[in-house]
Order: C-alpha cells, then sequence, then structure tokens
C-alpha cells in the first residue's frame, strides 16, 4: 500500500493556495477602465515592443488609414466622418479591454482542462489496454486508475468555468454564448441549434457521466478481481472497456468541438478531434511515466522495472509522432487551399503566436523525436522525466494556442494568472490522484495477465 | 587460412537454443556463429555480439533521402519551372514548403529503408547468384545450428552440448573462406 506522504501533501496544498492568490491576482487586475485601455494603448503605439509588436503596429496603420479616410472625407463631409473615426477608435479600446478582461479567464480554463485531458487520456489508455488484453501493462493499472481519479472533479472544473464565463462572467471564453453577438451575426445564427447554452450543458454532463461511469465500475471491477476466485470481474471489465471505447472516440470529439473548437464559433476542422485526442493521450501517457518513476524513486512498484519504462516511452515517442502527424494534416490542407474562412485560424496564430505557434512544434515533435529515438534512452529513468516534462510543457502549450488567440487575441502573455492556475490545477491533480493511490494495493494482484506483465521483457 | 574443426549442435527449438547459449557461454567457450530459420529476440546480447551499427547507417540513409527530397522538388518545382503552389505565387522553397513535407518525410523514409536492406545484405556477405554459406539446409526449416571451433577436449565440449539439448551433434571439417 502507497501512503500519501504528508510532505507532498503539504506540497500540492501550498500549490492550491500559490495559485489561487495567482488566479485572484489575475481577475483583480483585469478590469481595467475605458481610460486606462485608451492611455495602454497610446503607449503602445508609441513604444511597439514586445510579442504585440506586429498587431500593433498593424493597428497603428489600420488607425493612420481611418484618419487618412476620415480627413480625405472631412473635406466633403467634414463632421460626420469625424464622427465615425472615434466610433472606430471607441469599437477598438472596448475590444481591447474586453480580451484583457478575457485573460484570468482563459488562463484558468486552458490550465484546467490541460489537467482535465491528462485524466482523460489516461481513462483511454486504460480502457485500450484491458480491452486488448495487452500482456506488458497490467503492473501500471494501479497508477493508471489512480491519474483517472482526477476526471470527476475535473471535468466538472471545465465545464462549471465554461458555463459561469457565460453566465456570471461577461462571455470571456465563448462568444456564442453572448445573445447580443448572435444576434448581428448570421454564421453563428446557424449554428445555433448546437451552440447554446442550454444544449453545451446537457453535452457536457453526458460526456461527463459517462466518461466518470465507465472509470468508476472499472476501478471497482479491478479491486473486487484483487480478492476473488475466477475471473468474472476480468471478463466484465473487459466487456464496459470495449463499449467506453466507442462511446469515447464520439464524446471526445464532440466534447473538443464544444469546449475548444467553439471558442471560434465561424472556424471548423473536420479531424479536430483527433487532433485534440492526440494530444491527451500523448499528455496521459506521459503523466503515467511520470508518477510511475516518481513512485519507484520513492521505494514503492518494485515489481516495475525497465522493460515496463521502454513500452511506455515508446509509447510517448509514437504518439508524439502522431500528433505531429494529425496537427500537419489540418495545418496543411487549410495552408494549401488558402479559403478565408479557413485560413484566418493560422493567419492569426502566425501573426501574434508565432513563437508558441512554432516552438510547440519543435517541443512536441523534433525534441521528443531526437531524445526517445534511441532504444537505450528509453530505458534511463532521468532522461524519460526530462522528455516528458518538455511533452508536457509542449502540450500545455498547445492548448494555449487552441484558446488564447480567439479570446485574448495579441494580448497574451505567460504571467501569473497563467502560472498561477496551472499551479492551482497542478496541485489539485496531485492531491488527488495521490490520495487515490494510497487507496488501493500498487498491484492488481489477480488480475489474469498480471504473470506475463511482471516477467515482461521488451 | 587453413582448415580447422568444428563442432555442429543442432536444436529444434528456440528456447532451449537461448538457454543452451548461455550455459555454452558461462563454459567461457567461443560460438563462432549460430544458424536459425527465423531472428531469435535477445539472442545477439547471449551470444555476446557487439551491438549493431545498422541505426547509424539509417539515421545517415534518412539524411541523404532528406537532402535529395529538398534538392529535387526546389529544381523541379521553384527553379526549371516555377510553379504557382495553392494560388501563392511566392516562388520560394521555404515559403512553399508544406506542400514538399510529405515527399521529404517519403523520400527520408524510403532511403532509409532500402538502403538499409542493401547494406545489411552486404554486410553479411549476400548478393545475387551467391552460393549458400549455410552448413546445413535444415536451419531454413526448422532447426538451429550452433557452430563452435574446438580447441582442446572434444569430448568435454560434446558432452555439454548434449546436456544442453541438442538432437545431434556433428564434427566437421571446416573449409576456410
Amino acid at each position: 500500500m502507497y501512503t500519501f506522504s504528508s510532505k507532498l501533501k503539504t506540497f500540492s496544498i501550498l500549490l492550491i493556495i500559490l495559485g489561487v492568490i495567482g488566479v485572484g491576482y489575475g481577475f483583480m487586475t483585469s478590469h481595467k477602465s475605458f481610460e486606462q485601455v485608451e492611455h495602454l494603448l497610446a503607449e503602445e503605439a508609441h513604444h511597439g515592443g514586445g510579442h504585440g509588436e506586429a498587431m500593433s503596429h498593424g493597428e497603428t496603420k489600420a488607425h493612420d488609414n481611418h484618419g487618412q479616410a476620415a480627413q480625405a472625407h472631412g473635406d466633403s463631409h467634414g463632421h460626420d466622418a469625424a464622427h465615425g473615426h472615434e466610433d472606430a477608435h471607441k469599437k477598438h479600446v472596448e475590444h481591447v479591454q474586453h480580451q484583457i478582461a478575457n485573460r484570468p479567464w482563459s488562463a484558468l480554463y486552458v490550465a484546467a482542462f490541460f489537467f482535465m485531458m491528462i485524466a482523460l487520456g489516461v481513462l483511454a489508455f486504460y480502457a485500450i489496454q484491458i480491452a486488448s488484453q495487452a500482456g506488458w501493462s497490467p503492473v501500471l493499472f494501479r497508477v493508471m486508475e489512480g491519474i483517472t481519479a482526477y476526471l470527476l472533479p475535473g471535468a466538472i472544473i471545465v465545464l462549471l468555468i465554461a458555463i459561469a464565463s457565460g453566465t456570471i462572467g461577461h462571455y470571456n471564453l465563448f462568444i456564442w454564448m453572448d445573445p447580443e453577438v448572435v444576434a448581428h451575426d448570421k454564421l453563428i445564427q446557424g449554428k445555433s441549434g448546437w451552440l447554446n447554452l442550454t444544449g453545451f450543458a446537457i453535452r457536457g454532463i453526458i460526456f461527463i457521466a459517462g466518461w466518470v461511469t465507465y472509470r468508476h465500475f472499472s476501478r471497482k471491477f479491478s479491486i473486487a478481481q484483487d480478492e476473488a476466485d475466477d475471473n468474472k470481474n476480468f471478463k466484465k471489465s473487459f466487456r464496459i472497456a470495449a463499449a467506453f471505447l466507442v462511446f469515447f472516440i464520439y464524446s471526445e470529439s464532440m466534447m473538443s468541438w464544444d469546449w475548444i473548437m467553439s471558442v471560434d464559433p465561424h472556424w471548423f476542422s473536420t479531424l479536430f478531434g483527433w487532433y485534440v485526442f492526440a494530444s491527451m493521450f500523448v499528455s496521459g501517457i506521459t503523466a503515467i511515466a511520470l508518477i510511475t518513476i516518481y513512485l519507484k524513486s520513492k521505494g514503492y512498484l518494485e515489481f516495475v522495472n525497465a522493460n515496463h519504462l521502454h513500452d511506455v516511452a515508446k509509447f510517448m515517442f509514437a504518439i508524439s509522432i502522431f500528433w505531429t502527424y494529425l496537427w500537419f494534416s489540418q495545418f496543411m490542407l487549410i495552408w494549401y487551399s488558402n479559403i478565408p474562412e479557413e485560413v484566418t485560424y493560422f493567419v492569426s496564430r502566425f501573426n501574434d503566436y508565432k513563437l508558441p505557434f512554432l516552438g510547440m512544434v519543435a517541443l512536441n515533435f523534433i525534441f521528443p523525436l531526437l531524445m526517445l529515438m534511441n532504444a537505450d534512452y528509453k530505458r534511463m529513468p532521468w532522461f524519460v522525466v526530462m522528455t516528458g516534462i518538455v511533452i508536457l510543457f509542449g502540450h500545455y502549450i498547445d492548448i494555449f494556442n487552441m484558446i488564447m488567440p480567439a479570446t485574448v487575441g495579441d494580448r497574451w502573455f505567460i504571467g501569473i494568472p497563467e502560472i498561477g492556475s496551472i499551479l492551482l490545477f497542478a496541485g489539485l491533480f496531485i492531491f488527488v490522484v495521490f490520495t487515490a493511490l494510497s487507496k488501493a494495493p500498487l498491484l492488481a494482484k489477480r488480475y489474469p495477465l498480471m504473470k506475463e506483465s511482471e516477467d515482461f521483457h521488451y | 587460412m587453413e582448415a580447422s574443426k568444428v563442432i555442429h549442435a543442432i536444436y529444434t527449438d528456440d528456447d532451449v537454443l537461448m538457454s543452451a547459449v548461455k550455459k555454452v557461454k558461462a563454459a567461457k567457450h567461443h560460438i563462432e556463429e549460430i544458424y536459425t530459420p527465423f531472428p531469435v529476440h535477445g539472442l545477439d546480447k547471449a551470444m555476446g555480439l557487439a551491438p549493431t551499427r545498422i541505426a547509424i547507417t539509417a539515421f545517415l540513409y534518412g539524411l541523404v533521402g532528406l537532402t535529395v527530397a529538398i534538392t529535387m522538388m526546389n529544381f523541379i518545382m521553384i527553379e526549371d519551372w516555377p510553379q504557382d503552389i495553392g494560388g501563392k505565387p511566392s516562388f520560394s522553397y521555404i515559403e512553399n514548403m508544406p506542400a514538399f513535407v510529405p515527399i521529404m518525410f517519403e523520400l527520408t523514409v524510403f532511403f532509409a529503408a532500402h538502403l538499409m536492406v542493401i547494406t545489411f545484405y552486404l554486410r553479411s556477405r549476400m548478393w545475387p547468384f551467391k552460393e549458400a554459406e549455410n552448413p546445413d539446409p535444415r536451419t531454413t526449416d526448422d532447426h538451429f545450428l550452433m557452430e563452435i571451433p574446438i580447441h582442446g577436449d572434444v569430448k568435454e565440449l560434446s558432452s555439454l552440448l548434449a546436456e544442453t539439448g541438442a538432437v545431434e551433434i556433428n564434427i566437421v571439417d571446416k573449409e576456410a573462406h
């Protein structure tokens, strides 16, 4: 049995407290008055600088054009045109004001989704191991079950943040929740049969209920199997795993449209569900590797050896390449056809998010490709830990790139609100996962394939 | 090299062969070669062979393939007959790079795979019309053959091999090649 050390517990609670302070600071400083934003913009136009350079230049240019147009008009119409210019200016300032207000919401949402998706990815991985009756992985089942314990709180938090942003917030994440926006938007009106708050909430509850039900029963059967004299529980677990995987691939895809893709309600991509799946799968597998190595370093999991680590690292390597394949497939088709309604998605990312957008390809593809290619490196714990941390960071950036351009535009930065949110959910994740790990023996000892797993040799 | 005597021990199971290899190595005998009908996992490590360097050649061949793809596409699509790709007439390789990525990938894999196989054949001294070095045709079907050069006591070695489960032990003169 694993006992949740008080040191780690204190650490996780400390992370939560620091996170709450960071998130609170983010929310408190995000409400800028009209004059403050106006002043900020004037200053930026003066200095340029920072990552917002390209965009603020573009804005100043747009302003100049407005100014010129206003002047040209001014010759003939005078008063009217000057009035129009003032309107555009007001609109722009209000837009930026809204983006600044969106930042803590988005930061919280990105971090909440990232840790939720680790648990969901692990749940899918676990179901695949059971449905395929894999022989190498059963020694890691209890670690996977521990991680999936975070799914229920994690997914509920994500759904609550999303719904709160459209009710108590000012439509800070999903503009289609704003009736004012929908009233002036033909495209969103056409999609409102799917994109409406009630439907969003009901679908979210169905997804979460389905995932959590599977997680509840698979865990129950797994623990019951420990003390059983036959394989009845194993057979039940096998059956529900197969059924869950069918439910999962549909619900995961729809979840990715609802919870991520709809932040850009005009844009759509047909392989988005797969793309999000690849990201959650590789993050989940990486989390399994990191927690396994941590527990092993504390003297637990004596039955796990370099052969098991080797196989987990192979999955990290393979799914990193799979992620790149999907990332590139989505990008290339849209880049090639160059249709305005699709390509805006990548234009905003290339203009305002060049470093995170291209940096993530290096972190999520080139780095794991080179680091984990050699078979011997996959067997060295410190090597897997180092690569794993980079992969997790890279996939956080991936989620960041999915949400932020739609909500905060060029007003992004990885500062206190973002880091605070990461700490908050990392603390919660550690607390929930390690509490669950301490609830059952770390070896699912009567699982029928356990002997094969213990003797596994790559 | 003059002709020398070797022992051929024949096995009928890969697991028996593996444990035999471990015992023979433990008794400090040098195993010259093992002929098997299929690759036996972990045999190279048990025999104490040096790690393969074919992965390094594969990496280098992959780089060659990548270079060929870049040079070829640059010549065909940019220099020799400039193409307007995807309605973006930039006529620059780097700006049209996404369109070439599948080709770069395919040629990397193509070069690495084919040249690696050819390297493997040549390194194993196999080429068309080459006469088989295989001492016993049954090793291409369902038998495993271990070849040990004889230095010293033949009887002791034979009894050791019989103990490890060899179904047949022959002493033969080996022609130098």
